[in-house]
């Protein structure tokens, strides 16, 4: 019974008291804000970098283009998220000021594009050859290829596994607060700050990045299987 | 008589181990003859790093209240806002952080006496055209270092726009010279340097609030809280406290 006061206590004092429930849900907007456009930038980067790639495997043209895209591969998945971050704001936007949820999907989006970008390269190169070799030999043009018989086929193969780097997308925002942007971990940091008890901020923020990662699970297995029908 | 003995002799051992905090800790999470100091090192003159040692005001009086308990001094470097956490779980066995007496974690911990005091004030740039607390209006961004007393003050003042929560005060500071803050609101001294450090910074001369700074020591630990406090006295009446003080702030 004791323990049970405690626990009604802790809860008072961590998210009713001051409002500080707020904290973690204006945390978890910016949390999603986040994700969301990070998630879109990392798409256009991604396929475009997959595209040039690819391109550059089959064709042997776009040469620059290519060496630029290999080198934004090799500096991105090198480099830890936070410190990308950091460098973002205190150096590339070093004596501008800029809106910090900008600054962060510009960051993530970034970041998320080199992974996207190998997922859908991996995606092109699983279709067999003999499909863009019985393409160019039907008449169509490499770009038509692509179009109508490679991609339509690559991208129900990548699907699952782009929504997985999403997820991770999603756990990786969790360094936003670095630059003082207040995503849902730095919500529960500002709680703890002031409370100065661990237990309840911390589990509160593991809890709905836990509910949230489990939505998205679901949701992918759902599309999974919508996508596996008429492939049997 | 039996109890009388009994009761004496579990005194003597209470007396004996409380010293260094490792008695009333029953988990015995401190270890005897050491006494775990938590802090955050990022907040010169009171702690920093130099080299491979944690040096600062504070390091400077917890190796003299050490000394006088007779045991050898650790510590610890964490997140601000983890020391607090830290001594209440007897991870540690003190927190010296420049840190302030403030009603909400005086419910958490035990604070011993004072034994500096400090202002949190408002740096801005020289070109800002901020002279007071007054321009500071509902459109300014000032940033803070998240928990500290400066991040709960600002936290509740209505007059200020938009607080912004660094994890380092170097860190608001650094934001502040690329333009993205109006002000920073930081304890005087590290404000000090910082202010030294950054060529174009000025302190407002209007302080944003005074404050006491003090040990905070584990609720239940009223043994080790006695003893701290007894060395503070002795060493603010043997001029140690003062002395250490001057060898980091230059008297202006």
């Amino acid at each position: 019974m004791i323990m049970w006061d405690q626990f009604v206590s802790d809860l008072y004092l961590n998210f009713v008291k001051d409002d500080r429930w707020h904290y973690l849900t204006r945390g978890l907007r910016t949390t999603l804000i986040v994700t969301l456009f990070a998630a879109l930038l990392g798409v256009i980067l991604g396929f475009l970098v997959a595209i040039i790639r690819n391109a550059h495997e089959n064709t042997g043209k776009l040469r620059f283009l290519n060496g630029l895209c290999n080198l934004y591969l090799t500096v991105i998945r090198g480099t830890p998220a936070v410190v990308q971050l950091m460098i973002i704001y205190f150096v590339i936007f070093g004596s501008v000021r800029i809106d910090k949820t900008i600054t962060a999907i510009i960051a993530f989006g970034i970041n998320s594009g080199a992974y996207q970008a190998e997922i859908f390269r991996s995606g092109i190169s699983s279709i067999p050859r003999g499909q863009f070799e019985a393409g160019r030999s039907l008449g169509f043009s490499y770009r038509q290829t692509m179009v109508h018989i490679i991609m339509p086929q690559a991208l129900r193969v990548v699907v699952p596994t782009l929504c997985n780097e999403y997820i991770t997308l999603l756990k990786e925002t969790s360094v936003a607060g670095y630059i003082a942007l207040e995503d849902l971990t730095k919500g529960g940091d500002i709680i703890r700050s002031r409370t100065y008890s661990a237990f309840m901020p911390l589990i509160a923020v593991a809890l709905i990045y836990l509910i949230l990662v489990l939505v998205l699970t679901r949701l992918v297995s759902l599309l999974e299987r919508r996508l596996a029908r008429g492939f049997r | 008589m039996k109890k009388l003995v009994s009761v004496t002799l579990v005194l003597c051992m209470m007396l004996s181990l409380a010293a260094c905090g490792s008695s009333s800790n029953v988990e015995g999470t401190a270890k005897k003859g050491v006494l775990v100091m938590a802090t955050n090192a990022e907040f010169p003159p009171y702690e920093y790093h130099e080299g491979d040692d944690i040096v600062g005001i504070d390091a400077e009086i917890a190796a003299a209240i050490a000394q006088r308990l007779g045991c050898e001094l650790k510590i610890e470097d964490i997140a601000f806002d983890s020391i607090i956490p830290a001594v209440v779980s007897g991870k540690a066995d003190i927190g010296l952080a420049g840190m302030t007496v403030t009603e909400d974690r005086k419910k958490s911990v035990d604070f011993s006496d004072s034994y500096a005091s400090s202002s949190q004030v408002v740096i801005v740039k020289e070109d800002s055209g901020i002279t007071g607390l007054g321009d500071l209006g509902a459109d300014s961004v000032v940033g803070v270092q998240t928990g500290t007393t400066g991040d709960i003050y600002c936290s509740d003042d209505d007059s200020i726009g938009t607080v912004e929560r660094y994890n380092k005060g170097m860190e608001a500071v650094q934001a502040l010279t690329q333009g993205k803050l109006d002000a920073v609101v930081i304890d005087s001294e590290p404000a000090k340097v910082f202010v030294s450090e950054n060529p174009g910074l000025v302190i407002l001369d209007e302080s944003y609030t005074d404050e006491q700074y003090a040990a905070a020591i584990r609720k239940d630990n009223a043994a080790l809280l006695n003893n701290v406090n007894q060395a503070l006295a002795e060493l603010k009446a043997d001029g140690t406290l003062d002395a250490i003080v001057a060898k980091y702030i230059s008297a202006e």
